[in-house]
């Protein structure tokens, strides 16, 4: 008996609502972004995007990328491995402590390293002595930047990880591999895709957080702004075709995003 | 495992470099720093803490965050359900693009969405020029902070039941259709007890997000004080003003609230599964 399908006229309708949906809510702002950015012509998109502030907020962007993905890419590989290999007491408590920075507001990820390096944070008054700056400075920027990114990693091995089990590995031991030999041509091999996909997310996190970043930054131009805090202050200027044109930069990069995560699931 | 040994036999190596050096970096970069949050409002009086969190203003932004962020959990859960029922029940061109741009809300940078969204209601917006004659003000008000969150939490609600109902066994389906239920009572009866706790989870996800959610919001929602301040908007304020134990304050009623509430899914997500585990074995 074949299964009792849904009238024609209830799927069409059903289709066009929920395509409705997701054009209206998710499509729009999207296709909003480019049509603005481009809107005053090419000349005017160049313009916005080779201004000296907004290439001083790629290059702060791509500094904080450049060292919070490889800091949470090695950590994400030593807790996947440690949690999905063995077995021991504590070990679903580690895989929620892990999430946390997934449940806490961006401000209040921000607020943490002020009250902790702020002028009348815990180390402030040591830092002002030694003439060190951390919070409305580049280094506040990578650290918060580093916390609200930690868990991407770690989340996209784990599920990865715990369906492969521990045969392989075990297999290559047994046949007298060391154990780097052992990572390097079995786990790591394995998992590539999936820690591919990991830092893609990672990287495409760390250049948009905007909520934490902004906390720390204390908004100096051409110093301690990155690519979405730059967008705010156009925006705010009322310079909305530059807005939009940079903006329009971060937008590409989400769309690459979404192709390469359909990319590697068709692939594999 | 044997009871007392704290973990269970096995020849793989690097399980002590490895855990070590994942407690040290957690602790390092999430849990020092995070415990400064509750140290700092502990530092400050308890008359205090009451007195920041009961001001009217604060009152009026937590109204606002739980009000606007289960409205719009609600909203992503009916759209969000559709999207994902429509994405794997049906065929219909276009269908792989649609499900990759699902998505789109988790890599579009918040501040992003934010400027784009502000944009389309705006007077002279795509939808803002027409919906603004009708009476319908999105900009600039509370619509507008559902608006925008219900655009960050629709990819939790369709990814979360789009795998169960992906799996879902039609055969049910069938078996109820060949003992005489309408389409109605299989909707009822078979397919929402199916997908309800997927559809739960999603639900509650969407909604812990949004509660801290900031970029998307402040650029649509005008932040008029008493009607459209949120409440990370109000830590934002604060510390602007240097009044740390004030943000503080704020802050720790957010973080106990979505702790309470992720630690809610996680229990409920281990209970489902062993109860779906128990029905297979």
């Amino acid at each position: 008996m074949s299964i009792r399908k849904d009238p024609v006229w209830v799927q069409w309708s059903l289709t066009a609502l929920a395509m409705l949906a997701l054009g209206g809510f998710i499509v729009l702002p999207l296709v909003a972004v480019f049509v603005q950015a481009f809107e005053k012509g090419w000349a005017a998109y160049v313009t916005a995007v080779a201004d000296p502030n907004t290439l001083s907020a790629i290059r702060l962007s791509l500094l904080a990328v450049g060292i919070a993905v490889p800091l949470n890419l090695v950590f994400g590989v030593a807790a996947a491995w440690v949690i999905t290999k063995f077995q021991f007491r504590g070990r679903d408590l580690l895989v929620s402590l892990i999430d946390i920075p997934f449940g806490v507001s961006p401000v209040i990820s921000g607020l943490i390293f002020i009250l902790l390096f702020g002028a009348n944070g815990w180390f402030g008054q040591w830092l002002a002595d030694h003439d060190v700056r951390i919070v409305f400075a580049v280094p506040g920027i990578v650290l918060a930047t580093v916390f609200v990114t930690f868990p991407f990693v770690a989340r996209e091995l784990i599920p990865l990880m715990e369906s492969q089990g521990t045969e392989e590995e075990e297999a290559a031991l047994v046949l007298g591999a060391s154990a780097w030999q052992m990572f390097f041509r079995v786990t790591l091999p394995n998992i590539k895709w999936g820690l591919f996909y990991g830092v893609v997310l990672c990287t495409a996190r760390a250049l948009g957080e905007f909520g934490a970043v902004s906390v720390v930054s204390g908004h100096i131009r051409g110093e301690t702004n990155t690519l979405p805090l730059h967008v705010e202050i156009l925006y705010n200027e009322y310079n909305y075709s530059g807005a939009f044109a940079v903006a329009s930069i971060l937008s590409a990069i989400a769309v690459i995003t979404l192709v390469l995560k359909k990319w590697i699931s068709h692939e594999h | 495992m044997a009871a007392g040994t704290f973990r269970k036999a096995n020849i793989l190596p690097g399980f002590g470099p490895a855990l070590g050096y994942t407690v040290f970096y957690l602790s390092l970069i999430v849990l020092i720093p995070l415990s400064a949050v509750f140290l700092k409002s502990v530092s400050s009086t308890w008359a205090h803490f009451v007195e920041t969190v009961t001001a009217p203003k604060v009152l009026a932004a937590y109204r606002l965050s739980f009000g606007a962020s289960f409205v719009a959990g609600l909203v992503s859960s009916v759209v969000g359900f559709l999207i994902a029922w429509v994405l794997v029940r049906y065929e219909f061109p276009g269908k792989a693009l649609a499900d990759a741009l699902v998505d789109l809300p988790f890599a579009l940078p918040t501040a992003v969405a934010g400027i784009a969204l502000t944009s389309l209601y705006t007077e002279n917006g795509w939808l803002g020029r027409y919906l603004i004659p009708m009476g319908i003000k999105v900009a600039f008000t509370p619509l507008g902070v559902v608006i925008a969150l219900t655009f960050i939490g629709l990819p939790f609600v369709v990814r979360s039941v789009q795998p169960v109902l992906a799996d879902a066994d039609r055969e049910l389906e069938e078996a109820a259709t060949s003992l005489g239920a309408t389409r109605v009572q299989v909707f009822t009866k078979v397919i929402a007890p199916m997908v309800g706790p997927s559809l739960l989870t999603g639900f509650a996800m969407a909604f812990a997000r949004a509660l801290g959610e900031y970029g998307s919001v402040i650029f649509i929602s005008g932040n008029l004080p008493m009607k459209t301040e949120i409440a990370p908007l109000l830590i934002v304020t604060k510390l602007e003003q240097y009044d740390y134990a004030g943000a503080t304050a704020i802050a720790v009623v957010m973080l106990v609230t979505s702790f309470v509430l992720l630690l809610g899914i996680n229990m409920f997500q281990r209970r489902t599964r062993r109860y779906m585990e128990a029905d297979e074995a």
